[in-house]
């Protein structure tokens, strides 16, 4: 199991080892990861849920069409989502286009697909950022310690303690929109603060031994971070990464709606929400309908499938139900009775 | 303890400094094309015509001066509670602020409360019956408001009801002194459905800190005893989940300031979100900085706040 870690041997906590006798027979059989895939669609029936959700987005996502790999008109989305055909402007929904046509007669069903490819990409590329931001920044405060974790920890202060929604609008108002600089400024800003999490838990790990002896053997500073400290905060970044791509995605429609999000005809549901689709949400509801459903499940989907994954790797919340019982006054009630009827 | 205290509000210090810094910067860092969009776009607004110059409008802001005379008569101006004038009303900024804070404060007390009446109740009950119906039922209750982005939802509260019954909630500002209640009654639907869409935050974060209490020794010790479940969850269970709950109150006071911004645009509520929004729009810089220092110096005031009375009501922390 430990191996599994890149050689560095589990601090106690940590949910490498498996909790269940059951699962310790096979654990040679695979790596860790396997067995939390194995636990959450055993014991989260609404993580399992979550994470269907976040892979049907990834798929969705991906073929949406081919382009990517040089065949535009292959994919789910029977039209393109800047095609245009001006029989179906506002048109409702029908059989050829299942959720209707926008004010520009756009096919909505081709939009809400390609959205899709939009928010993914904002919410593995925006997460992706912020968890490599913060995991350098967490991993050198917390190793090196002292006076450079001291001031390095003020900005930190400092950075957090504006309002996300200001950092991002005063930054896209100075640079302009634009996809890269989008998911640039979220996932810089909100790797900076995330970085706290990682410097607390690596403050924690390097206290180990094994750190000590790869110091005194002489292991240079790069080694012990890449090689014996990384891999025990992996569980927490893996976290991070899941929950913090709905953020990504709902800051991204938060500033599409106060006009600072990504240019049109970038088919971003948050945008959709908010421009035309305002606009146009008394003559073609579906305009507003359809782009919000699509976000709204995704987030819960996502966040559902964090929440499971958190509840499987925190180590502070491992042992199931057994440890706490969660027996209703009723039901004591009724094994009191039954206690004393014996006695 | 009292060095614990001195020292966290002397580390306050270069972080306060570190802001004005970020501030001022910010406003620097304006690439000088806009400042010709804004000549264009002022001379044509306000008629000021030719003795709006490319010059004069860097000279209003400032930026003629070399960067650190710029930054000491900046932080020297606020010392003397000078915070600047607005670049479109030349009005003091300070006072158009302090007017508009009371409206913030209500519509975040409102949404506060309100998310924690849901939070509570559906964080603790979901913890102690861990994966079971209710469970399930109350996160995607939580959860589901806060995955619906909220000004989707409150576009179709303001506009749909209109149609189908008639009826459309108010969006006209009333202040608290001339009707109360007519006051309240337009804050509560932007306040619900801010509160609804916090909740999910706050419970999940009451959950797992539940899930991990109930999991100490001292539970197992109750339930040995023989306590009833009303005891042990209400007398020593939620009064030691709670205290880390303290600091989430610290990102709740972001909220005031960043959170609402939509929801003020969308009601009509004429508090700071909308203020800075209106700034934006019209690229009113001075009005910019001055709300990005305010609202991180109340931050960095309010998280030593939090930090100190949490090291006073739990004493099983020690601190360096």
């Amino acid at each position: 199991m430990a191996d599994s870690l890149g050689g560095a041997p589990v601090p106690t906590g940590l949910p490498a080892e498996p909790t269940t006798t059951e699962v310790k027979q096979e654990e040679k059989a695979h790596h860790w990861l396997v067995d939390v895939g194995i636990r959450l669609v055993k014991e989260k029936p609404l993580g399992t849920v979550g994470g269907a959700i976040v892979l049907l987005l990834f798929l969705t996502g991906i073929f949406a069409d081919l382009s990517w790999i040089g065949l535009p008109d292959v994919g789910l989305a029977p039209y393109g989502y800047n095609e245009v055909d001006l029989k179906i402007r506002l048109a409702a929904p029908s059989l050829q286009h299942p959720l209707g046509g926008d004010n520009m007669g756009r096919d909505m069903l081709s939009r809400i697909i390609h959205g899709a490819r939009v928010s993914m990409f904002i919410g593995v590329f925006g997460s992706g950022i912020a968890v490599a931001v913060s995991t350098t920044l967490g991993l050198m405060c917390g190793y090196f310690g002292g006076k450079f974790d001291l001031i390095v920890q003020r900005f930190v202060d400092a950075w957090i303690s504006f309002p996300m929604l200001f950092i991002y609008l005063t930054v896209m108002a100075i640079i302009g929109g634009g996809m890269i600089q989008l998911v640039l400024v979220l996932g810089i800003s909100s790797g900076i603060g995330g970085s706290r999490g990682p410097r607390a838990l690596v403050f924690w790990i390097k206290e180990n031994v094994y750190v000590e002896a790869a110091r005194a053997v002489g292991a240079p500073t790069s080694r012990i971070l890449l090689h014996h400290l990384l891999p025990n905060i992996i569980p927490v970044l893996i976290l991070s990464l899941s929950i913090g791509m709905g953020g990504m995605i709902m800051a991204e429609a938060g500033l599409s709606f106060l006009g600072f999000g990504l240019p049109p005809p970038i088919p971003s549901w948050g945008g959709m929400i908010s421009g035309a689709g305002r606009i146009y949400m008394i003559r073609a509801p579906w305009m507003l309908l359809w782009p919000g459903i699509a976000l709204s499940l995704v987030i819960y989907g996502i966040n559902m499938f964090g929440d499971a994954l958190r509840d499987l790797l925190d180590p502070r919340l491992r042992g199931g139900l057994g440890r706490y019982g969660g027996i209703s006054e009723k039901k004591l009630d009724a094994i009191r009775k039954k206690a004393e009827e014996k006695s | 303890m009292r060095a614990y205290a001195i020292r966290r509000i002397l580390l306050g210090i270069p972080t306060l400094i570190i802001v004005t810094i970020l501030v001022f910067l910010a406003v620097r860092l304006i690439p000088g094309n806009v400042i010709e969009l804004m000549v264009a776009e002022m001379a044509q607004e306000s008629g000021m015509g030719e003795e709006l110059t490319v010059d004069y409008l860097r000279a209003q802001l400032g930026l003629d001066e070399p960067v650190y005379t710029q930054y000491f008569k900046f932080v020297g101006n606020l010392f003397r509670g000078d915070f600047g004038q607005s670049l479109w009303t030349g009005r003091d900024i300070l006072p158009d602020i302090i007017s508009r804070y009371p409206i913030s404060i209500e519509l975040g007390l409102i949404a506060i409360i309100i998310s924690l009446s849901i939070s509570w109740p559906v964080g603790v009950y979901s913890a102690i019956r861990q994966d079971t119906i209710i469970d399930y039922a109350g996160r995607t209750f939580a959860i589901g408001m806060l995955a619906m982005p909220n000004f989707w939802l409150a576009t179709m509260v303001v506009v749909y009801p209109s149609i189908w019954f008639n009826w459309t909630p108010p969006i006209q500002y009333i202040p608290f002194v001339e009707d109360p209640i007519g006051n309240l009654g337009m804050f509560i639907i932007p306040g619900f459905l801010m509160g609804t869409g916090m909740s999910g935050g706050s419970m999940r974060f009451l959950r797992t800190m539940f899930l991990e209490v109930l999991r100490q020794d001292y539970i197992r010790t109750a339930w040995a005893k023989g306590l009833r479940e009303r005891t042990i969850i209400l007398k020593h269970a939620l009064r030691n989940a709670s205290i880390p709950l303290i600091t989430s109150f610290g990102p709740m006071v972001l909220m005031l300031f960043g959170g609402s911004v939509i929801m003020e645009q969308i009601f009509c509520i004429p508090g700071l979100g909308r203020f800075f929004i209106d700034a934006l729009n019209t690229r009113d810089y001075p009005v910019i900085q001055v709300m990005n220092l305010i609202s991180a110096g109340s931050f960095i005031v309010v998280t030593i706040t939090i930090d100190l009375s949490y090291a006073w009501l739990d004493p099983r922390i020690t601190y360096r």
